[in-house]
């Protein structure tokens, strides 16, 4: 499986990995694989939660050095 | 050497005097050249609209002429950008000019598009504009009761403005005597009332407090005007008599045109502010592609880095700081109170209390704007 875009919301407050991943969802295509890297505790919750609610796809999530490496395919 | 910077908005007016100031010597021995560039000979102070949509400024008091912000050692035209062509280190001008540049600063900023919404333009109120502002107070004061929903678009400018506007509406209806008959809702794009963990902690008992009803995970998908119905991406409706929306936002037409950035925001070096891919364009405010607020104070602090490094590198060689992500907004928080969030990219913001002396310091700031894009304050 392919990344296609790959979003660095690493230590970052506001806007927050959630809003940049619900940003560039608007503009991508169907069937794209975003990888969102993220320092905030609460992403491994709340974005499975959102992409699920939407109708996304989570295909990956994991830990690694202290970041979540969240990976989505959009799906419609 | 010459430097243009392009955007006459708050961060272009910013580097441009700082600029002024620091290369005073070299612009008068003609070794610099400071060039800026604007799309309008007027200049607006844009959180002013949030008072004016709530009748508390009038729309006149938001501006200034441009060109008495600037230094005198500023070229400056009124003549919006065609064309970056980066490889040659030129820019065209509508006006059909060709500027070269050593360093290109773009400061272009951002535009809300409300048309790529089906049905927002006809069914909500904005308060991004001049004219959307005026209409909103208009709409406001005609209102008699019901329900009033207030929706977020992704991504948008002022992250602080949707907890404001709800503090606001709460004292204005308060004050028109009609609080009881107005429902206040609240729908927010994320699992939590604000992005900022800490506003969202804050806000949250403030709300109960006020009576303001609250729905998350709600990103606005379409808008039915006619029976007035806004409906989520997720997958929910909700009826409104009001509808007032924080539109979504995208950077300015050139930058997608000439492939410069998705959704028109350049990539952008986090500490360096560098273009990436072209260590001779910086990017600040809201152009650049940086998990930062789209705000004016982000949008200074990081002028403020820019300036000064671009003036090092003219007079040293090369540029002395970092940008560390540093932005300070102000919280209204209503009953003529306010609060603030400091943060960067590594310390969150540490709320305190909304006090009246916070409050007076945010009206005082309106006016000391006027100071701080001439690079003074």
């Amino acid at each position: 499986m392919s990344v296609t875009k790959t979003i660095d919301a690493r230590d970052t407050f506001c806007p927050g990995p959630l809003m940049e991943l619900i940003s560039y969802m608007k503009h991508a295509s169907v069937g794209d694989v975003v990888e969102l890297l993220s320092t905030d505790s609460g992403s491994a919750a709340d974005i499975p939660e959102w992409v699920k609610k939407v109708g996304h796809e989570m295909v990956g999530t994991e830990q690694v050095d202290g970041v979540w490496h969240l990976k989505v395919r959009k799906a419609k | 050497m010459r430097i243009l910077v392009v955007g006459g908005g708050t961060a272009g007016t910013i580097i441009a005097n700082n600029l002024a100031r620091r290369l005073g010597p070299e612009t008068r021995a003609g070794k610099v050249r400071l060039t800026l560039l604007s799309a309008s000979d007027r200049h607006m102070y844009q959180p002013g609209l949030l008072y004016v949509a709530f009748g508390q400024m009038a729309p006149d008091q938001l501006y200034r002429d441009e060109a008495s912000l600037l230094e005198p050692n500023i070229d400056f035209h009124v003549d919006p950008v065609k064309q970056f062509v980066l490889d040659k280190n030129q820019v065209r001008t509508e006006s059909g000019k060709v500027h070269e540049y050593d360093i290109l600063v773009i400061a272009t900023g951002s535009r809300m598009v409300p048309d790529e919404t089906p049905g927002l333009t006809e069914g909500a109120e904005f308060f991004y504009t001049e004219a959307s502002a005026v209409k909103m107070y208009q709409k406001l004061r005609e209102f008699q009761g019901g329900r009033v929903a207030v929706a977020v678009g992704v991504p948008h400018k002022c992250p602080i403005a949707p907890v404001e506007v709800m503090f606001a509406l709460n004292d204005f209806f308060k004050a028109r005597g009609i609080r009881d008959k107005v429902q206040l809702k609240y729908y927010y794009p994320i699992g939590r009332i604000h992005t900022i963990e800490n506003v969202a902690k804050w806000a949250k008992p403030e709300f109960d407090k006020i009576g303001v009803e609250y729905e998350t995970l709600f990103n606005i998908r379409e808008v039915d005007a006619k029976n007035k119905i806004l409906k989520s991406e997720e997958g929910t409706e909700v009826e409104y008599d009001l509808l007032i929306v924080i539109p979504q936002h995208r950077g300015m037409e050139v930058i997608e045109r000439d492939n410069m950035g998705q959704g028109g925001w350049i990539p952008t070096d986090r500490y360096k502010l560098t273009m990436n891919g072209h260590d001779n364009v910086y990017v600040v405010g809201d152009t650049t592609n940086l998990p930062v607020s789209k705000t004016g104070s982000a949008a200074h602090f990081q002028a403020e880095v820019v300036a000064e490094n671009i003036a090092s590198i003219v007079k040293i060689g090369s540029p002395v700081r970092d940008y560390d992500g540093k932005v300070y907004c102000f919280i209204e928080a209503g009953h003529d109170k306010a609060t603030y969030a400091m943060f960067n990219y590594l310390n969150p913001p540490d709320l305190k209390p909304p006090s009246k002396p916070m409050h007076w310091f945010k009206l005082s700031y309106n006016q000391m704007y006027w100071t701080s894009v001439r690079g003074l304050l």
